[in-house]
């Protein structure tokens, strides 16, 4: 499954719980009951509920954030295939050697003109990783490609009346 | 809820409700144009995306002004000059807007990001971006006005902001004045808002200099920055405005108080720093931005959640819970609203997760989550707060079945309307995209049918205020 597939099933679950605690209480609150009473139930559980979400937090910041996407500091190695992207309204130019299935790729992404956003999608059209072209700026972009096939670039970031159109295929090799 | 309302107010909530509903057409026919069931030509698709957008966080920050003044007067000296200069400005604003959009044909989108508006590929002129920018920057000095004057009131009332959040009562200082939560809320967004309009009003400026001189350029990177700040704490800031409807009116059915604690206090004190920071959130795929910054964008982020979801919230359910409350569209409208603000910033918050967002950044989970607070949260805020108005405040509500039906198509559409978005975006459909490739568009014919729900509710709350407009001004 998917990044994007399991955040559609968590948000979903999320939001279907939230939805179900505010219905329970919508359809119990013609039963009164004592406001002070209410309240001492409430505030004892909101202290666990509270620890609850900071522990949350906590894993979550924990496990996410050791796998940044952000590029290694010093210069790609010399295994690492370089390809220059960039955007210009409203056609993208990719340039460099050919991307073969287990290399190490970075994209080194920039624009000549306005923002524009270098998303790669794989062969069925779903994303695989993203980066902003910004002019005056390359923002590097590394990856291994796990499978072949003809990717597609598409424009994520609005730049104006083709936006829509700014796409370009990227074919990856076997190995 | 005592007395009448200030004319001004229902002037600002008649406007708000009507350019809502506008601006709801104007997306319905958006995602109509996606569907292919209507033909729109890519330059207009893209002027109608950057009026919906200005246009409903314009209304946003109205509707939101409205309820702050109307709640906070009672407690602190507010001006009525400048209540009505900001709505002055705002309609200057939104006159040049138009004309600058469906004259000057400028489709930059609401954000105006830098160097776009300059550089449009031959679509519009500069003029045209200016007169765009230029309308930007009269809205946003009216309610640069606003907040100060609100500022002024409550630190001429509380001696200063900290103690309007409630600072001595969390040190335990001695006859430490306890504040009320519209007070609390006000004094954060005073203090947000200023800030975030400051760096609004400036990137404009620059960008307007930049439009007559080419030569001086901008570095779009801090463009960026300062833009992305000032767009994020605005819009966030009318969610923790509009609150103060629920605040002072679901008590008010509930037939219980909501006062101010310290956990509340906390909370608050919390959101005014964990909105101003989180801001890096809409910059996860800049990669070259510090990423000790962008750290900070997902961690605050997530913390962000804290205060909504442990005070507001869980403070919404305990008042209802077995309470008797009354149901009339007003409170349910409310009690809605804290649903639509708790679980809509679910998604958000996953979403800022640096992992995730490499791969649902600009994808239609973007405008679903934003649309999912938004809606269901502030403007059904917004609408419970116009029905309190309009129809009894709190005593026996004037409603038909019409209202209630309205409520429920509210309600369900837009919650078939948001999930839509969100699972797109979770199909990697990007967001802004004039015309959508074959596989996406049964997502948008999905999304059109909720949206026609969506507006017909709309339609009948907005009207059933308008029709009560000459009564609400009569019981001054």
């Amino acid at each position: 499954m998917l990044l994007q597939d399991k955040v559609w099933l968590i948000s979903l679950v999320l939001v279907a719980a939230m939805a179900a605690v505010f219905l329970w209480v919508a359809a119990g609150a013609a039963r009164q009951a004592d406001v002070e009473m209410v309240q001492r139930w409430a505030y004892r559980l909101r202290k666990s509920w509270f620890w609850l979400l900071v522990a949350i937090i906590v894993i979550a910041s924990a496990t996410t954030l050791t796998a940044l996407p952000y590029p290694d500091r010093a210069s790609p190695p010399a295994s690492r295939v370089v390809l220059r992207a960039t955007g210009a309204q409203w056609a993208w130019t990719v340039e460099g050697s050919d991307i073969v299935v287990g290399r190490p790729v970075e994209f080194q992404v920039t624009s000549t003109d306005v923002n524009h956003g270098f998303g790669i999608y794989d062969p069925s059209l779903e994303m695989v990783a993203q980066t902003q072209a910004m002019p005056g700026y390359t923002n590097r972009l590394q990856l291994t490609f796990a499978t072949p096939g003809t990717y597609h670039i598409l424009c994520l970031e609005y730049c104006g009346l083709a936006h829509h159109e700014m796409m370009t295929d990227l074919v990856v090799k076997p190995n | 809820m005592q007395g009448g309302v200030n004319p001004a107010v229902v002037a600002y909530l008649g406007i708000s409700g009507v350019v809502l509903l506008l601006m709801m057409l104007l997306g319905l026919a958006l995602r109509l144009a996606q569907a292919e069931w209507l033909s729109i030509p890519p330059d207009l698709f893209y002027e109608m995306l950057t009026a919906h957008g200005v246009g409903m966080v314009g209304i946003a920050g109205l509707a939101g002004a409205a309820i702050m003044w109307h709640f906070l007067r009672r407690h602190v000296s507010l001006s009525q000059g400048i209540l009505v200069a900001n709505l002055a400005l705002f309609l200057t604003g939104v006159v040049m807007i138009l004309a600058a959009i469906y004259v000057g044909g400028f489709g930059g989108g609401w954000t105006f990001l830098y160097p776009l508006p300059a550089n449009s590929g031959g679509v519009w002129k500069p003029a045209a971006a200016a007169v765009y920018l230029g309308g930007l920057l009269v809205i946003g000095v009216g309610f640069l006005l606003f907040y100060l004057d609100a500022g002024r009131a409550i630190i001429s009332e509380y001696g200063g902001l900290g103690s309007a959040l409630g600072w001595p009562v969390l040190l335990d200082r001695s006859r430490a004045r306890l504040p009320e939560p519209t007070i609390v809320a006000s004094a954060m967004v005073t203090i947000v808002n200023t800030l975030g309009l400051v760096s609004g009003a400036a990137v404009l400026a620059m960008s307007l200099i930049n439009l007559g001189l080419p030569g001086l350029a901008i570095d779009p990177l801090m463009a960026k920055n300062m833009t992305y700040f000032f767009g994020h704490v605005f819009i966030n800031a009318t969610i923790y405005i509009t609150v103060i409807a629920v605040y002072e009116i679901l008590p008010v059915y509930a037939g219980r108080p909501w006062k101010a604690s310290k956990p509340f206090l906390w909370a608050w004190t919390a959101s005014t720093i964990l909105v101003l920071i989180a801001y890096p959130h809409h910059l996860l795929m800049d990669f070259v931005m510090p990423r000790w910054a962008l750290i900070v964008g997902q961690v605050a982020s997530y913390a962000a959640g804290l205060p909504v979801l442990v005070v507001t919230a869980y403070g919404a359910l305990t008042l209802v819970h077995r309470s008797g409350i009354r149901w009339d569209v007003a409170s349910s409208l409310l009690f809605l609203s804290m649903f639509g603000w708790a679980a809509g910033i679910l998604p958000a918050i996953i979403d800022a997760t640096i992992t995730v967002n490499l791969v649902m950044h600009n994808t239609m989970w973007v405008p679903g989550h934003f649309h999912f607070y938004l809606l269901l949260g502030m403007a059904a805020m917004v609408y419970g707060f116009i029905y309190h108005l309009g129809h009894g405040q709190g005593r026996a509500a004037a409603e038909s079945a019409l209202d209630r039906l309205a409520f429920w198509l509210f309600a369900l559409g837009g919650l078939g309307f948001v999930l839509v978005f969100l699972y797109s975006g979770k199909a990697g459909v990007p967001r802004r995209w004039a015309v959508h490739l074959p596989e996406w568009v049964g997502y948008d014919r999905l999304a059109s049918l909720f949206a026609l729900a969506l507006v017909a509710a709309a339609l009948v709350f907005t009207l059933r205020f308008l029709v009560r407009v000459p009564r609400l001004l009569a019981m001054r």
